[in-house]
């Protein structure tokens, strides 16, 4: 399954890194995220949910990149 | 100027005033420290936040950690030898105007690009039972049901007109100024603004499904599918911030250690802030930020112009492009059959038009079509009767009296006509008047007015090699090709043999970096185009076929647009590796410079910040591409 979210970060290297860390996070198979479209498209694992992976996903680039947010 | 924007810039200010009234204070020693130490919290606070958090999250290269050693460092350098302050809040301070100019830039292109694409509708109007008209969400309209768009408003779903007449414009999808008419029974495609008159529209589709929805989807998620530059910028990131800070501790340790093993005097402040220089250069943002831009930029501006590029890596396949090769029906011709010469024998061309026209009046054949078409006022008083088509021959009718036989020289043999053959090239429509032979009408595919321009626009843009391909037979094909001037001609070709022939050209290639790109119609050839390089479709609105088979869509369907695109490619590419090389140049001269104590902080600052600021400026050059 493919999800697309908002995501908001001011730096294009920052944004780099949030697609490292939403890739490694559990569940996600695949992530792109589009700096100049603001966007995080997530590709799911089978039997993931898409509400507490992406949770996570959130919590990791956090982790990576304080000045960040994903609108979930 | 979002709140963060004019936040950070208040700050930026207040710093930079503070910074500059500092300097005339008389203070020295911790007091001179504690005043300077003002300005640079106001400035740089979330920076030394955020390094400190990167720890915390063991994120070892984090930007603002780099930023905080290297001022923190400047700091202490400035206690120890109490000295000047003002370079270690320079540092921070020209750091955050440019972290502050990068994302006003980037925000204002990201608001430019998607105003070049605004052409998403925000209502529908349907009509209630009492004759009211109603506002609703695009999206909740469903098909079928009967929709008002008035003048100046966009139509909203793709339909077609039920009542009313009117001009559409189409310039926001396909870049071309000419309005398209509409009339009852014509379809229209969402995104086309209604010019003037009241259109009632029967929706043939949901909002999600229409031409507007899937235009937007594509300019939207094309700058997911990174290019080459792309990546290799993110790979060469990865390597150059590690490498950087660790030559950098290499630089604040074994210069003075050697030296002192030596027996001289090590100068461990020198080697300390030549070391914290290389960490302000360190960051790779010039890079990472200029390379999209510049690609988001580069599609932007093509969708502008009618071009949609479904990706940064097919524009940057695209500006490789040395060899095009072209569908002929629906790309170079117009795919309409038209009279394009009459050859009477002893009547007047208007006589043998009118004659022709006539006959062919109740047939439903393409080729009556282009006869009637020849002839608008077909609809006169003359007698038309006795009807008769002869398969595989032609019509016979009586006009006015007169038996007239209009047909292909089968026809003109079985009646006893004496025919002769043409020298144009097209299908010969021969027409006898009782018996005896009264000339003929050639009927045959139009070139595109701009067909030939665009071979040699393609040309001019470094296109080596262009080929056409057709189902059509050798004379017509060469024909063509002869007249638009492309270099190769292969007809007869069955869909399949498109494919086996595009394949032996890619095999053909000298290497790697010449591509191969199809021109179609979209209609028959998506093997083909899936199988080039990169697939050009032309006209494709409204055709989902070819917006979902081409790698790039061309809005309207005149041929000159490709060397357009290609130019387009072209201009931006040329920017990312300007980009690429000026900015990697610049770091890599002042890295050298701050090894050798040439450079200071002011350098180092320029190198990051400076570099950063005209990559960005250069990035944005991408979007104009209308006088290419």
């Amino acid at each position: 399954m493919k999800k697309s979210y908002k995501i908001d970060v001011d730096c294009a290297n920052c944004a780099n890194k949030m697609e490292d860390a939403a890739k490694k996070t559990a569940g996600v198979k695949d992530a792109v995220v589009n700096f100049m479209a603001l966007k995080m498209n997530v590709e799911f694992e089978d039997g993931n949910d898409p509400k507490t992976v992406m949770e996570e996903v959130r919590k990791n680039c956090k982790k990576v990149e304080d000045d960040c947010e994903i609108f979930l | 100027m979002n709140k963060k924007q004019k936040k950070n810039l208040i700050r930026i200010i207040v710093s930079a005033v503070l910074m500059i009234v500092l300097k005339y204070v008389p203070a020295s020693g911790i007091v001179r420290f504690l005043l300077y130490l003002i300005p640079y919290l106001v400035v740089g606070y979330d920076i030394l936040i955020g390094a400190f958090k990167g720890i915390k999250n063991r994120q070892a290269f984090d930007e603002s950690l780099l930023m905080a050693i290297a001022t923190v460092g400047a700091m202490a350098l400035a206690v120890y030898e109490d000295g000047d302050y003002t370079e270690a809040i320079a540092v921070m301070l020209f750091y955050q105007i440019g972290e502050w100019f990068q994302s006003y830039a980037v925000g204002k292109s990201r608001r430019n690009i998607s105003e070049l694409m605004d052409i998403r509708p925000d209502y529908a109007n349907i009509e209630k039972e009492d004759g009211q008209i109603e506002k609703v969400d695009p999206d909740e309209v469903a098909i079928g049901t009967t929709i008002i768009v008035q003048p100046g408003e966009k139509i909203p779903i793709d339909a077609v007109v039920t009542e009313g007449t009117s001009s559409l414009n189409t310039s926001a999808l396909t870049g071309e100024s000419l309005p398209r008419e509409a009339k009852p029974g014509d379809e229209v495609i969402s995104g086309c603004v209604n010019i003037n008159g009241l259109l009632k529209l029967r929706t043939t589709k949901e909002f999600g499904e229409s031409t507007v929805s899937k235009i937007l989807d594509l300019v939207e998620n094309a700058s997911s599918r990174k290019s080459k530059s792309e990546d290799f910028i993110t790979r060469f990131a990865r390597v150059y911030t590690p490498a950087v800070v660790f030559s950098a501790l290499a630089l604040a340790f074994i210069p003075p250690v050697v030296i002192l093993l030596m027996g001289g005097h090590p100068f461990w402040g020198t080697w300390i802030y030549r070391a914290l220089t290389f960490l302000v250069i360190s960051c790779p943002c010039a890079l990472v930020i200029s390379i999209p831009l510049s690609f988001f930029a580069g599609i932007g501006g093509a969708s502008k112009e009618g071009v949609l590029v479904k990706g940064s890596n097919y524009l940057e396949i695209l500006s490789q492009t040395k060899t095009v090769v072209f569908d002929k029906t629906g790309t170079l011709t117009k795919g309409v059959f038209q009279v394009t010469a009459v050859h009477p024998e002893k009547i007047d061309e208007n006589g043998l038009l009118h004659l022709a026209a006539h006959v062919e009046r109740y047939s439903t054949h393409p080729i009556a079509n282009s006869l009637r078409a020849a002839y608008p006022n077909e609809a006169d008083n003359c007698k038309v009767e006795n009807v008769e088509e002869i398969a595989g021959h032609g019509i016979r009718a009586d006009v006015n009296g007169e038996v007239v036989c209009v047909g292909n020289s089968k026809m003109m043999d079985s009646i006893g006509a004496k025919w002769h053959p043409c020298d144009h090239v097209g299908t010969i429509i021969h027409v006898a008047i009782d018996g005896i032979y009264a000339g003929h009408i050639v009927i045959s595919d139009v070139i595109k007015p701009s067909s030939k321009e665009a071979v040699l626009q393609l040309k001019k843009a470094g296109v080596y090699k262009t080929v056409m391909l057709t189902g059509d037979a050798k004379t017509v094909a060469e024909n063509v090709a002869g007249e638009i001037g492309v270099d190769e001609v292969y007809s007869e070709l069955l869909p399949a043999d498109k494919v086996t022939k595009v394949e032996e050209l890619l095999a053909q290639k000298n290497n790697e970096k010449e591509r191969l790109a199809f021109v179609g119609d979209g209609i028959n050839d998506a093997p083909v185009l899936s199988r080039a390089d990169i697939g050009i479709a032309m006209g494709a609105i409204g055709s989902d076929a070819a917006i979902e088979a081409a790698d790039v869509v061309l809005m309207d369907d005149d041929p000159l647009k490709i060397a357009k695109a290609i130019k387009i490619s072209r201009k931006c590419l040329s920017i990312v590796h300007a980009n690429i090389w000026f900015a990697i140049g610049v770091k890599l001269v002042c890295l050298l410079l701050g090894a050798l104590g040439l450079a200071n902080m002011w350098l180092a600052i320029f190198a990051d910040v400076g570099v950063m600021i005209i990559a960005v400026l250069n990035a944005i050059r991408a979007l104009f591409v209308k006088n290419l």
